[in-house]
């Protein structure tokens, strides 16, 4: 299982690296979906198999689409993959990456020279186990994430609405 | 079955954050910036079930579900507001958007 593990994460790392340095954005959306149903793979070998039903359901499978949509809905063309070569220099890269690395280094420095973690208790944490967590002490938790949604459909149905315009003989308007 | 150490699962899940990071840091284009929130949210997400599978509690599981309905909810309004922001200034650029006028 940890081969599994590693190979996973190797898969997800190198999708991500390719995520943030294409210049399509359908094709880094492509790529996005390998990275997370890899590390939905991760997900599945630590324990957690629900978690990772719901990774590929809801962030492979649902968020991805609504991006690849939006992004059917603008119309773009081929130029804005020349307008992110020209955006998309050297230049702006290296100083980014040589301090996120940085942060990186830190952390991992971190930790590694923690105190030594006892290694996982290996059991499988299911469904059922993480339903009565969500309805027991959690229950506040899900009535915001409720509240949450519907201020999100609503907000953007408010927000991607499209102005009609009302055309007059004399004046015209935007009706809002 | 399962013998991954907790110190992987964190660097990996560091790693991923770091990548998103870099990623929101260098594109300007709105969408490119978006898909680098999602990277990251993913990667905090990812952290937690870690640390969730280190105690074998089923309260990481509960927070990557708070994490994906946020995400669900960032991701719907912010690409509203991108559609807008396209029809009003005809481009992706995150720089041009710098008037608040309706």
């Amino acid at each position: 299982m940890e081969a599994t593990f590693y190979i996973a994460a190797g898969v997800a790392i190198i999708s991500t690296i390719m995520v943030i340095t294409s210049y399509n954005m359908i094709h880094a959306l492509i790529y996005l979906i390998v990275s997370f149903l890899s590390i939905a793979i991760v997900f599945f070998v630590l324990g957690a198999p629900f978690i990772a039903a719901l990774e590929v359901i809801i962030y492979a499978g649902a968020i991805v689409v609504l991006v690849i949509f939006v992004i059917m809905m603008l119309n773009l063309r081929d130029e804005t993959v020349r307008q992110e070569r020209e955006w998309l220099t050297k230049k702006i890269v290296i100083i980014p990456s040589v301090l996120s690395a940085i942060l990186l280094a830190e952390l991992i420095y971190i930790v590694v020279n923690m105190e030594p973690m006892a290694h996982p208790t290996g059991t499988t944490v299911d469904s059922k186990q993480v339903g009565l967590s969500l309805y027991g002490p959690y229950v506040i938790g899900v009535e915001l994430s409720g509240i949450l949604l519907m201020s999100g459909i609503v907000g953007a149905y408010h927000l991607g609405r499209q102005k009609k315009k009302v055309v007059h003989r004399f004046l015209e308007k935007i009706e809002s | 079955m399962n013998e991954v150490s907790t110190e992987a699962g964190l660097i990996l899940a560091g790693i991923l954050f770091m990548l998103g990071l870099i990623s929101v840091l260098i594109r300007r284009n709105i969408i490119f910036m978006l898909i680098s929130v999602e990277i990251m949210l993913n990667a905090a997400g990812l952290a937690f079930i870690v640390a969730g599978a280190r105690w074998a509690q089923p309260d990481g599981q509960a927070m990557f579900i708070f994490i994906v309905t946020m995400a669900a909810a960032e991701v719907s309004v912010g690409l509203a507001l991108i559609l807008q922001i396209y029809h009003q200034i005809k481009t992706l650029d995150g720089d041009a958007a710098t008037k608040m006028k309706g």
